[in-house]
């Protein structure tokens, strides 16, 4: 009964009711976007890495898989990771950043497509001249780019010598040279790319390989590279997303607050007659939660909702800057966010309605 | 304690003090009152006479400020504000002058809060014949805006009912109805009290409205003229 006296009292002002929870909802929404974005980027990374076919990533011993280290590592160091036992093929890689974790990817081409089969090209083909510039099918609808366009990354005209479907190394991939010569990183690289003449030796030359370049490079098995692409590992990434989850209590707080403080003053007379019926404090505060508690669902249902609508709106329209995914194991996180909100949001309504005088209620106009 | 099997209401030097600023405002300055088991009592004067503080404290929801208020056996000026909380559930039925029926509740759920509140799950055994006696099984299922004033206001003789209370309180039940309606709900609480015995205390500045009761009381400047 208490239950549908809640209910009653949320359908009776249910425009109130319905942006209450729409705003606790858009909340939600920036949270599993936020997450869905970065774990998008972050897959999208992971995918790219598993798509140069390497059995082993060669990267500088400091700052971690996914620091971005651009040109820290000599060349040389290619011919000697290439001349290890079980070693078929080592390739350096140079990556520039060009916006946010998306880099500009510099490789000697006909060694990478030795170790990755090659790129999958929907239009044109690999770099012939230093200024091509190879670029995956995301981008190029996002920015309708074509075979023959040029594009500006690092205040320089590339020219798109091909349009590859994607997942393989980056979203720009240049010829190494010219990438070093623009970025000043002569004859250095960012990490190496090593194929093995046997995989099911990998973590014995990881072994091999750590121990041989040990205080230079550190070695990581693919799976071991990408198991790394997560929040955890991006300490800005991390604090960010604290930030908005720290905002979505703080909204849900603030809306949840404001609507049953408005429906406590609203509904004061109908207080006093619950006390008059003989609701204990409890039971007043225990109503108004339970309001709170279905504010915040009906929140998080409309926030998955308009997570889904977000995710639509930013793939048809952003794919390459923004790949949304869908998270749902973030939605019940999402969803304790905005209980957390709703409930301390009910807190202070919740003891004022409960310490409301019955005699002084039921008097209320 | 002072249990008096005739008595269901006893009242012995009963005082209400408000503080309103610095000034102390005698509500009650004395009252003494006794309701038998089954009365139909009816109590009257004029506004500031007492009588609505006199009923707030008989239904507790306000506290004595000195002497003796024994309900159905149970000594209320002693009781926490927790137990007259219980105390309201059981033994006390309101019936208020604006019938204070929850308004997105129908009339069924009106009842029902009472009972869902006082823990109980099913209404008594008498209670189909109460709502047949008060007239409003067809229109349970409305919402009190649905209600004429009559309507809403034996929903709430119903709710007031509902948890089979030592007293019924009725506070100008028919202040806000018109003749017809008000003799009707007046007839009804007669009604009840002689077919089901439910002691009543109805309070009143009408005193055509007391006339329905089996006593009258009289109350001024906080003291009680008539017992």
């Amino acid at each position: 009964m208490i239950n549908k006296l809640v209910w009653e009292n949320l359908k009776h002002r249910w425009v109130r009711t319905l942006l209450s929870a729409l705003v606790v909802g858009v909340q939600v929404m920036l949270i599993l976007t936020l997450i869905g974005l970065s774990r998008g980027l972050l897959q999208e990374s992971a995918q790219r890495a598993r798509g140069t076919r390497a059995d082993i990533f060669l990267k500088p011993d400091t700052g971690g898989t996914l620091s971005l280290s651009t040109g820290q590592v000599n060349e040389k160091l290619v011919a000697y990771v290439a001349r290890q036992p079980h070693v078929t093929q080592a390739v350096g890689v140079l990556s520039i950043p060009v916006q946010m974790i998306t880099t500009l990817n510099g490789v000697d081409i006909p060694q990478f497509e030795k170790i990755s089969e090659g790129f999958h090209f929907l239009s044109g083909g690999v770099p012939k001249s230093p200024d091509d510039l190879i670029v995956d099918d995301f981008y190029a609808r996002q920015n309708h780019v074509r075979v023959g366009d040029t594009v500006k990354l690092l205040n320089h005209g590339w020219h798109v010598s091909g349009i590859d479907q994607g997942g393989v190394l980056g979203r720009f991939v240049v010829q190494l040279k010219p990438l070093q010569m623009l970025t000043g990183n002569a004859n250095r690289i960012s990490e190496i790319l090593v194929k093995l003449d046997d995989p099911a030796l990998t973590n014995q030359e990881v072994a091999h390989l750590n121990q041989l370049l040990k205080g230079n490079l550190r070695a990581y098995s693919m799976e071991e590279f990408v198991s790394q692409f997560t929040i955890n590992n991006i300490p800005d990434l991390k604090a960010f997303i604290a930030v908005i989850t720290a905002l979505g209590v703080l909204v849900g707080f603030l809306v949840v607050f404001l609507s049953m403080y408005t429906a406590v003053v609203e509904r004061t007379r109908e207080i006093g007659i619950l006390k008059a019926l003989g609701a204990k404090p409890g039971k007043i505060v225990d109503i108004l939660v339970r309001e709170a508690v279905v504010l915040a669902i009906l929140g998080t249902i409309i926030g998955i909702g308009l997570a889904y609508l977000a995710k639509v709106i930013l793939l048809s329209v952003m794919p390459a800057s923004l790949p949304v995914i869908t998270v749902p194991e973030w939605w019940p996180i999402a969803g304790a966010v905005a209980l957390a909100g709703a409930l301390i949001g009910a807190v202070y309504p919740g003891v004022k309605a409960a310490r409301q005088d019955a005699i002084e209620a039921l008097a209320y106009e | 304690m002072n249990e008096n099997s005739h008595e269901i209401i006893r009242v012995r030097g009963l005082h209400k003090t408000f503080h309103v600023g610095d000034v102390d405002v005698h509500a009650l300055r004395g009252v003494d009152l006794d309701v038998g088991r089954g009365e139909f009592l009816a109590v009257i004067g004029p506004s500031g006479s007492g009588k609505s503080t006199l009923f707030h404290i008989l239904g507790g929801l306000a506290p004595p400020t000195e002497g003796q208020v024994v309900i159905d056996g149970t000594e209320i000026r002693s009781l926490t504000e927790s137990q007259r909380t219980e105390l309201r559930q059981r033994k006390v039925g309101f019936v208020f002058q604006k019938y204070n029926l929850l308004p997105t509740l129908t009339a069924r759920d009106n009842i029902a809060i009472a009972q869902a509140l006082a823990g109980v799950n099913l209404p008594p055994d008498n209670f189909d014949h109460i709502l047949q006696l008060l007239g409003i099984k067809h229109r349970l299922d409305h919402k009190p805006s649905k209600l004429s004033g009559g309507e809403q206001q034996r929903v709430a003789i119903a709710r007031a009912l509902v948890n089979q209370p030592a007293i019924l309180l009725a506070d100008e039940p028919t202040g806000n109805l018109d003749t017809e309606n008000s003799n009707a709900v007046l007839d009804i609480l007669r009604d009840l009290n002689k077919r089901t015995g439910q002691t009543i205390l109805m309070i009143t500045h009408n005193p055509e409205a007391a006339a329905f009761a089996d006593r009258i009381v009289a109350m001024r400047d906080g003291r009680v003229q008539t017992a």
